[in-house]
């Protein structure tokens, strides 16, 4: 009986607009972010919040991106990586080159570029469909990072084109510490997860939308499809990109381009898999699901064979990972397309109608 | 989802006389001239001219693959003919392009339907209204000042269709989910929500029964009697094209083989022979 | 100029190779509609079974073959029952996706049975320069890239006859143009699929040995099967003459662009040329060299 929304009429459509508009809802998101803003730095581990909660975070703003151009945009890429690379390298150059710098607009502006550079592949996307434009897609995979640490130019002359990121200082109030970074980047993802949430209910997110399920039909009622296509690029692209700026700065520190290659993009595409194409909150399921499953199977193969005293060859967790990844992406397309966040909605209705049965 | 109570009585469709006098047919409003289409070898349509009016509700007959579908592609501009032109509103188009159709007032259905299967019914409706939204980018981000007041306000345009179609049950159901027939009828409402001056249906009520069939047709004259939408409209349901268009175009293997009133077509020898299967 | 001519004789005998993996592409996609991202994982796993097998049980040669040749059947049609068969109806796009969860599958699961070193595989191919052609003209060419891209390109020959001169060929192309139709004059197309499937396991086989006796069989042999994406860009993934062709541009021009452009831009452009060269392509002719423009139908 704790989860209904009887009795909760919508007497207005801007009630019925909302952003939830079941008021357990509201309740519900409220204390996941008190927790997540209040307790979880005061009591989490250092290991907790550099190991798990950043990464995590930084890559659930990763796949919100991918999301927006592929779940919602329909637009398959398999360059996510490289617009990360395109925006810690920006922000990284930002931060280095203009003196006195806000690091939050070096941010913005490692957004705005990986944005400029998204749409400049993009451009096939006019003229070519589904997996073809995957392919094109590979094209800035390979290319950027290689073009990276090429041009010395871009990494300050470092070797390999690593990048060690400025320390991060707002208004003079350093974020140098693990929980410090945490809250950063917490309010960060938040903000442009609201964003993200914003813009797929209001029309840009409806023509995304539509041009996924129908292009014709899209176009017959005046979306321009080129223009919708190439601002999910920039959007998903801008969010990649301060995703990889985050990554750089609050996460690892130093990078070098090679990192961003197409294992990690492939990664981020299983995270929107597997939490669901076309949802917000599977964004972020599926971040944590990837996030957490190698620590899982790290721990259950280890154990496991120590249990089963087995010698385990090195690299078994690794190919277990690789299985089980696999593996995953076929089960969940096959059975839950929609991925995690259908499950969580099930799960929802199922608890509107608890304890009866229908 | 059968049809409740109606708002104003609408003519009995499969009656006589259907057509009130206070019906206003206008001007030519669309004239196709001289239009030719092929795809590779196949000669989808040759030569083809018709006029449309204002107002009226104007027939496309004729047999399978007779080139009706692409003859309403090329009039919003999903194909390019190869020759011939287009006249809307006093501009003369060689092909059209959909956008541009679509901001001249020109809204469609699909003979195979044609939504936005991952979206709502509501979402699929204000969709249908994406050319009177104005909001940018980041107001929209931000859900802020224009944007939250537009979609308010489109949003109780779409519910007036939402009540004309009376489709309030399902509004929040992705279409996906919903009966064929239904289906339709949404896809009608998605054309009505850009508020067209000309409305291309291409079999708007095909595969259904024939209560259905009574709603659709309702829906069709009431759109063309309440809204003056001028309706070019694909039908393969003889009696319903008798009963409701004003005129009708006859094709068959891509040519104009009738044109005229209902009467008129009914009585053409080339038609009645198309359609009995005569050899050419 | 001799110089030149070696360095394209090279690059169009790769290409050869890059035409073969193309095919297992082009093969799959003409009769199921899938993209077969796992294309690479099979090459590597069908390297390494052999490998592995090898070691295991030094059979013979030919013994070898076909004992690999059959795990690659059986493994084919195990993806087509378990992963395909059920996304059957879905859009391309979802199919593309669950082959790239296959791909991952496969690559970890030939690492799991057969291990993750670097394994050295001999056919008994000295990769030395040809006399004769030294001699004569003065390039050099090698032996063994010629009579890889002999046997590569006499399989594609094959196949190519195979699928536009046989019933079986015949029946293939019908259930890509229209799964429906294909059904209704009583194609099998389960047994379609599990053949073509085979085929592409059997066209694996070969890259993988072709490839892996180059350069040695390990992980980065899935690579392989990315040098083949740009081919069928510029191909088109339904044509089997445009697989050819495609593979042959993309060797030529990327063991050129490698001599002659690689220098001036710091080297290491091997792993983007080819497919920058694909999209540039793709913008002036999105269908293809030999595809076909069609209009979608609505
Ligand atoms: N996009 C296309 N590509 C190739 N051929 C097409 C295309 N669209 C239509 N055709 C061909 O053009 C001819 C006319 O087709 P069209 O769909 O216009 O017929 P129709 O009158 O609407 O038939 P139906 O009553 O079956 O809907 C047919 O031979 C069809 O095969
Ligand atoms: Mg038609």
């Amino acid at each position: 009986m704790l989860y209904r929304e009887s009795g909760q009429f919508k007497t207005t459509y801007a009630a019925d607009q909302q952003l939830f508009p079941i008021r357990q809802d509201r309740y519900a998101i409220g204390l996941l972010l008190a927790v997540a803003f209040v307790v979880i730095p005061l009591f989490a581990s250092s290991y907790w919040l550099t190991a798990l909660l950043i990464p995590f975070l930084v890559f659930a703003l990763a796949t919100l991106g991918l999301n927006i151009l592929t779940g919602y945009a329909g637009q398959l890429s398999l360059g996510t990586a490289a617009f990360m690379a395109v925006g810690a390298v920006a922000a990284y150059n930002f931060q280095l080159r203009i003196p006195g710098m806000p690091i939050l607009v070096s941010f913005i502006l490692g957004g705005l570029t990986a944005a400029l550079i998204g749409i400049a592949f993009g451009l096939p996307s006019l003229r070519i469909k589904g997996f073809y434009l995957a392919v094109a897609t590979l094209a800035a995979q390979f290319f950027i990072p290689w073009l990276l640490v090429k041009v010395s130019w871009f990494s300050n002359n470092s070797a390999s084109g690593v990048i060690t990121a400025q320390p991060i200082e707002i208004l003079g109030f350093a974020f140098d510490s693990p929980p410090r970074k945490y809250l950063l980047v917490l309010t960060i993802v938040a903000l442009m997860a609201l964003a993200a949430k914003n813009m797929v209910r209001s029309s840009i997110g409806r023509a995304w939308m539509a041009v996924r399920d129908m292009d014709v039909a899209a176009e017959v009622i005046g979306i321009r499809i080129m223009r919708t296509k190439l601002i999910a690029f920039a959007v998903s692209s801008f969010y990649c990109g301060v995703a990889g700026a985050l990554y750089a700065f609050a996460y690892l520190g130093s990078v070098e381009p090679d990192g961003f290659n197409l294992d990690l993009s492939f990664r981020i595409l299983f995270m929107v898999i597997i939490g669901g194409a076309g949802s917000i909150l599977g964004s972020f399921l599926g971040a944590a699901f990837i996030t957490l499953l190698p620590i899982f199977l790290d721990v259950l193969l280890t154990e496991g064979a120590a249990a089963l005293n087995l010698n385990l060859p090195s690299g078994m967790t690794s190919m277990a990972q690789l299985v089980v990844f696999g593996a995953l992406i076929i089960f969940f397309l096959i059975v839950e397309p929609h991925g995690l966040a259908r499950l969580w909605q099930i799960l929802k209705e199922k608890l509107r109608l608890w304890p009866f049965p229908h | 989802m059968t049809s409740g109570p109606h708002p104003s009585p609408p003519p009995s469709v499969m009656g006589e006389g259907v057509h009130s006098p206070a019906r206003r047919i206008g001007d030519t409003m669309l004239s196709v001239d001289n239009i030719s289409l092929a795809f590779g070898g196949v000669k989808a349509l040759t030569d083809i001219s018709f006029d449309v009016r204002e107002h009226e509700i104007r027939a496309i007959i004729g047999p399978n693959g007779a080139g009706k579908s692409s003859m309403l592609n090329c009039i919003n501009g999903v194909y390019t003919p190869q020759q011939g032109r287009i006249r809307f509103d006093g501009q003369t188009f060689t092909s059209m392009d959909p956008h541009k159709a679509a901001t001249m007032g020109i809204a469609r259905t699909f003979q195979n339907i044609a939504l936005f299967k991952g979206m709502s019914v509501l979402d699929n409706l204000m969709t249908g209204r994406n050319l009177k939204m104005r909001a940018n980018l980041l107001a929209q981000a931000f859900y802020v000042g224009p944007n939250r007041r537009e979609e308010l306000e489109q949003r109780e345009k779409v519910e007036q269709i939402i009540d004309f179609l009376q489709i309030e049950s399902v509004r929040k159901v992705p279409v996906g989910r919903l009966p064929y027939g239904v289906q339709k009828r949404v896809e009608l409402g998605r054309a009505l929500a850009a508020e067209p001056r000309l409305l291309l249906l291409d079999e708007p009520m095909a595969g259904m029964n024939i209560e259905e069939k009574q709603d659709m047709c309702r829906f069709v004259l009431d759109v063309n009697d309440e809204f003056g939408t001028t309706i070019v409209l694909i039908e393969h349901d003889m009696g319903v094209v008798m009963d409701i268009s004003d005129r009708v175009v006859v094709l068959d293997y891509g040519k104009k083989i009738g044109d005229g009133t209902p009467d008129e077509v009914r009585s053409n020898q080339a038609v009645i022979d198309a359609y009995l299967g005569v050899a050419h | 100029m001799q110089f030149f001519f070696e360095v394209l004789i090279g690059g169009l005998l790769a290409g050869v190779m890059y035409s073969l993996v193309a095919l297992g592409f082009v093969l799959i996609y003409k009769a199921s509609g899938v993209f077969n991202f796992a294309q690479g994982g099979m090459v590597f796993f069908a390297a390494l079974t052999f490998v592995g097998l090898q070691e295991k049980t030094g059979m013979p040669f030919w013994v070898l073959i076909a004992a690999t040749l059959a795990v690659m059947v059986v493994l084919g049609i195990v993806i087509e029952r378990v992963v395909l068969r059920p996304l059957v109806n879905q859009p391309q796009i979802t199919l593309f996706m669950a082959t790239i969860g296959l791909a991952f599958f496969i690559e970890g699961l030939a690492q799991i049975i057969w291990g993750t070193e670097v394994r050295r595989l001999d056919l008994g191919l000295q990769d030395e320069p040809i006399g004769a052609l030294m001699d004569q003209f003065g390039i050099l060419v090698s032996k063994f890239d010629l009579i890889a891209a002999l046997v590569a390109g006499i399989l594609v020959a094959v196949l190519a006859v195979f699928f536009n001169k046989t019933r079986i060929g015949r029946a293939l192309r019908a259930v890509a143009d229209d799964h429906q139709a294909a059904l209704a004059v009583g194609i099998p197309l389960k047994q379609i699929w599990a053949i073509v499937w085979s085929v592409a396991g059997f066209v694996a086989l070969v890259a993988g040995l072709l490839w892996g006796a180059r350069n040695g069989v390990q992980f980065a042999l899935t690579f392989v099967a990315l040098k083949a994406l740009p081919v069928l860009i510029l191909g088109g993934f339904e044509s089997i003459l445009g697989a050819i062709v495609g593979g042959l541009i993309i060797g030529a021009a990327e063991k050129l662009a490698e001599v002659y452009l690689g220098p001036h831009l710091g080297g290491g452009i091997e792993g983007w040329f080819a497919y920058m060269l694909a999209l540039l392509f793709l913008l002036v002719r999105p269908e293809g060299l030999f595809g076909e423009k069609h209009i979608d139908r609505v």
